[in-house]
């Protein structure tokens, strides 16, 4: 037996229970009577701030005012029009730097209204009935290809099918819905529900799903846009940035990537090794769910190594203390000097950085700190450009998603603008859809 | 600590607080834990005539309409009087005023409009001590159908009639409890008062259906598929009910007759309220019934520390103090102007008072690019409007505009002079200004 103290990486640090327990929903969904209380905080503002707020526009007040006079179903359905994928995003958007950052009773009180939750308990209800909400247009003949299941290429495809069109989904994975899928902490995705929203989604018809084709292995844009009428890229970004420190080769230095995706994918949480001593290398999102799951699978010291400061950190302040209250250190303004060990490995030396007119420089000084376990969480990169302009390291696009190459559309992680969150890869998705229907239909 | 005690037509309480004739005063188990609890005085749920008691249904007899978080706004009834032996009533009574006797007890009374009806119960009810008498012409449903309750309060001359004979037939006060079931409250208090009553008490219950199943489609509450209207009550029914009592303290006719407040109270605020327009005390049902008799100490502790706070040293000093300012629409000074003013260092930047005042009445808010809203002076008529849909209290007022300067609006300067309706010159029927 395993314990938070067994030296190296190994798996049943804690009991089955204890992992089922770490494991379920980190926010349990709202009971009725709570939405009800909750939804009566909503002052219906005039032009709400939350709406601007949000990447894909929805109507927060109106939903929350439907949720208040008892008609979840409608609610969802205000929702699922501007975000097809609501139900996900109500369980990962950084809310608190988002719709709730602006609310005028977090402005006046410090206590946002729970819009996040609001449209967990919405979508929840609606989707629970089975019934997709949505229905075809009539056919229009034109046939889309869309590369990547993920949350832009699957509002993609549903508002396309939506509007009359056939899409075909072309996905590297064994399964549909990308980072939804298997990039995401386990915790806010329970129950296999990534998996259900992508079912519930496709029940509109029109849009067939082929797993296991990878663009520039598989698939290649030429012969894509040479059989389908539009092509649409959401491909994400597929490959992680190396630690650019000695040791980087070493036994357990991993992707935090792939550890999330693995641990995703597990059917036994008690067969997941993990270390006694982790660190996160990264300050994103990612770094964060790696770290929390690292300490909810027993690990018993888990770091955050971030390079610049608390404010620079890309994940939110709110997403920081939830990692510290799991026990996380974080550490700020260290780099990785070097993973050292004998073959696997054992510590990680940080160099303290300063900033100089934005410019990051080691200090010379230095620290060990004990890894058995090295997570590298340092930002992901564009598999390939598939021909395409990038503008930085993303393909170039425009306000509607169009590449440029006639005919070709992206969007969500692998294009240029807008951040790298799920919510809004899905008006992403959802704008160039409709930009790809106002061109086929001209 | 300021002093609380009330005389009321002479019978003294030690706190203006009186729980209503209702359910919570239905017996003596109940009567003993209120006064535990701290109540000035009780109205004892009302008695019928003896012999076989009225039965209640045996279903649901409440029905409410919900705030936020289910908080109860109003409630509506269909319960009877008492369903409970006369004597067993008259023991109790009889038992509790003996163990209490510095608290008020009334006991309220409805029996058929026949003489003897009421010759023959009110010996009974002078035997137990209590110490005074409240006749139940307000009751809107079941014994309203009966002739009794409602169906009596809406005849002025049966008021006077059954008053008169329970003044010949009994000793201690008489409160005549009125129903707001009617087009003009004045009438009924004058009726009270020609008959000889000591007292009105008002109001009783509103008609009311709160609302209807929309899958059986039944009126709530429903028994075995059917609803009945039934009485309202409850904070809802407060600004009615404090209307009425401000009709009965103005008028003439009824002027400086002793008035018991009911309806809605459920804080020491609106119990304050209610005595400044002219009530001797209050009576309270429906916060009880929501919270327990426990309440009452909230109100005792607000009452005495708001007059404390206020300089009052007792109920009497600020007794009917808002009734000489309750007037007639034509008597409101014109001349008078003020202007919304909203606060932006309290400004949430909801939009509320914006969208209320763009869509629905003047046009008198602007709105920036950074959600800064202001008042534009020269369309505000100062309906106040956006002050009472702002979520945050105080961050619009409206600010008096000085006698001498310009108002906005009309281009005219503001007078210092009252001038009301009956001299305007829009007015047809204008008499000139002395």
């Amino acid at each position: 037996m395993n314990s938070q103290l067994t030296p190296g990486i190994a798996p049943a640090r804690l009991g089955a229970d204890e992992l089922a327990e770490n494991f379920s929903d980190l926010h349990a969904p709202l009971e009725p009577h709570e939405a009800a209380v909750a939804a009566d905080r909503c002052y219906f503002c005039h032009d709400a701030p939350c709406v601007t707020a949000c990447p894909s526009d929805i109507d927060i007040p109106l939903f929350i005012r439907q949720i208040s006079t008892g008609t979840p179903e409608a609610a969802a359905k205000t929702i699922f029009d501007m975000n097809i994928l609501g139900g996900m995003c109500a369980r990962v958007c950084p809310t608190e730097d988002l719709c709730e950052e602006v609310c005028v009773r977090e402005v006046a009180e410090g206590k946002p209204v729970e819009i996040g939750r609001l449209q967990r308990y919405a979508t929840d209800k609606l989707m629970a009935t089975g019934v997709h909400p949505f229905t075809r247009a009539a056919l229009t003949g034109k046939t889309i290809a869309v590369v990547g299941a993920g949350p832009a290429g699957l509002s993609c495809a549903h508002r396309l099918a939506m509007l009359g069109h056939d899409v075909t989904i072309y996905d590297a994975m064994p399964k549909a819905g990308g980072l939804n899928e298997y990039g995401i902490a386990s915790y806010k995705s329970t129950d296999d529900f990534a998996a259900r929203e992508v079912a519930w989604l496709t029940s509109i018809g029109g849009i067939t799903i082929e797993n296991g084709k990878t663009l520039g292995a598989d698939l290649t844009l030429d012969s894509l846009a040479d059989t389908f009428d539009a092509v649409f890229l959401g491909v994400g970004l597929g490959g992680v940035n190396a630690l650019g420190a000695p040791g980087d080769d070493k036994d357990g230095v991993t992707d935090a990537v792939s550890f999330i995706r693995e641990l995703r994918q597990a059917n036994d949480l008690s067969t997941l090794p993990i270390g006694r001593n982790v660190v996160v290398i990264g300050g994103g999102m990612t770094a964060v769910d790696a770290a929390v799951q690292s300490k909810l699978l027993g690990a018993e010291q888990v770091t955050i190594a971030y390079r610049r400061g608390r404010e620079a950190m890309s994940a939110s302040r709110y997403e920081q203390d939830l990692a510290a209250s799991h026990g996380v250190k974080l550490m700020f303004n260290v780099m990785p000097k070097a993973v050292r060990g004998n073959g696997a490995a054992a510590e990680v030396e940080l160099e303290y950085t300063t900033v100089t007119d934005g410019a990051l420089a080691g200090t010379g000084e230095t620290l060990r700190i004990a890894a058995d376990q090295v997570f590298r969480a340092i930002g992901q990169t564009l598999n390939t450009d598939a021909g395409l302009d990038l503008e930085g390291r993303k393909i170039a696009v425009n306000e509607t998603g169009r590449t440029s190459r006639a005919g070709v559309w992206a969007g969500g992680d692998c294009a240029s603008g807008g951040d790298d969150l799920t919510v809004t890869a899905v008006a992403e998705g959802r704008d160039a859809a409709m930009d790809m229907h106002a061109v086929l239909m001209k | 600590m300021a002093d609380l005690t009330t005389d009321f037509l002479g019978i003294k309480s030690p706190n203006p607080f009186w729980l209503a004739s209702a359910p919570p005063t239905d017996k003596e188990y109940n009567v003993r834990r209120a006064f535990e609890a701290g109540w000035g005085g009780v109205v004892w749920k009302t008695l019928g005539s003896e012999g076989p008691p009225v039965v209640n249904v045996n279903g649901p007899r409440y029905g409410v309409i919900h705030g936020a978080d289910r908080r109860v706004l109003g409630l509506n009834n269909i319960e009877l009087i008492t369903d409970r032996d006369l004597q067993t009533n008259l023991d109790e009574i009889t038992r509790v005023k003996a163990d209490y006797p510095d608290r008020a007890i009334i006991v309220s009374i409805m029996v058929p409009c026949e003489e003897q009806a009421w010759k023959d119960i009110l010996p009974k009810v002078e035997a137990t001590g209590a110490d005074g008498i409240e006749l139940n012409f307000g009751c809107p449903h079941g014994m309203s159908e009966r002739g009794m309750g409602a169906a009596v309060g809406q005849v002025p001359e049966y008021i006077e009639m059954v008053t008169r004979w329970c003044k010949q037939y009994y000793s201690k006060p008489v409160i005549v409890k009125l129903t707001p079931n009617i087009t003009d409250i004045r009438k009924p208090a004058e009726a009270a008062r020609r008959g000889g009553a000591d007292a009105v008490s008002l109001i009783n219950t509103i008609n009311s259906i709160v609302s209807v199943d929309l899958d059986t489609m039944s009126p709530h509450p429903s028994i075995d598929g059917k609803g009945t209207h039934g009485g309202y009550c409850g904070p809802a029914v407060k600004p009615i009910a404090l209307s009425m009592v401000s009709e009965i303290a103005r008028a003439p006719a009824t002027a400086g007759l002793p008035i018991s407040g009911i309806g809605g109270v459920t804080t020491w605020r609106d119990a304050a309220e209610y005595i400044t327009m002219g009530c001797g005390n209050v009576q309270v049902c429906t916060a009880a019934m929501t919270y327990g008799f426990k309440i009452v100490q909230e109100m005792i502790s607000g009452l005495s520390q708001w007059m404390d706070e206020k300089g009052h040293t007792s109920i009497q000093d600020f007794m009917g103090a808002a009734v000489p300012n309750t007037t007639d629409w034509q008597y409101l000074n014109l001349n008078y102007i003020s202007k919304a003013s909203i606060s932006q260092d309290d400004c949430i930047k909801c939009g509320r008072c914006y969208a209320a005042c763009e869509d629905t009445s003047h046009q008198a808010i602007a709105m920036s690019e950074d959600r800064t809203f202001s008042v534009i002076d020269e369309e505000c008529v100062a309906c106040n409007l956006c002050v009472e849909v702002c979520p945050v209290e105080n961050c619009i007022t409206m600010v008096e505009q000085q006698p001498g300067t310009v108002d906005p609006r009309t281009g005219k300067v503001v007078s210092d002079d009252y001038a009301n309706w009956t001299t305007h010159p829009n007015n047809p029927g204008a008499v000139a200004a002395e």
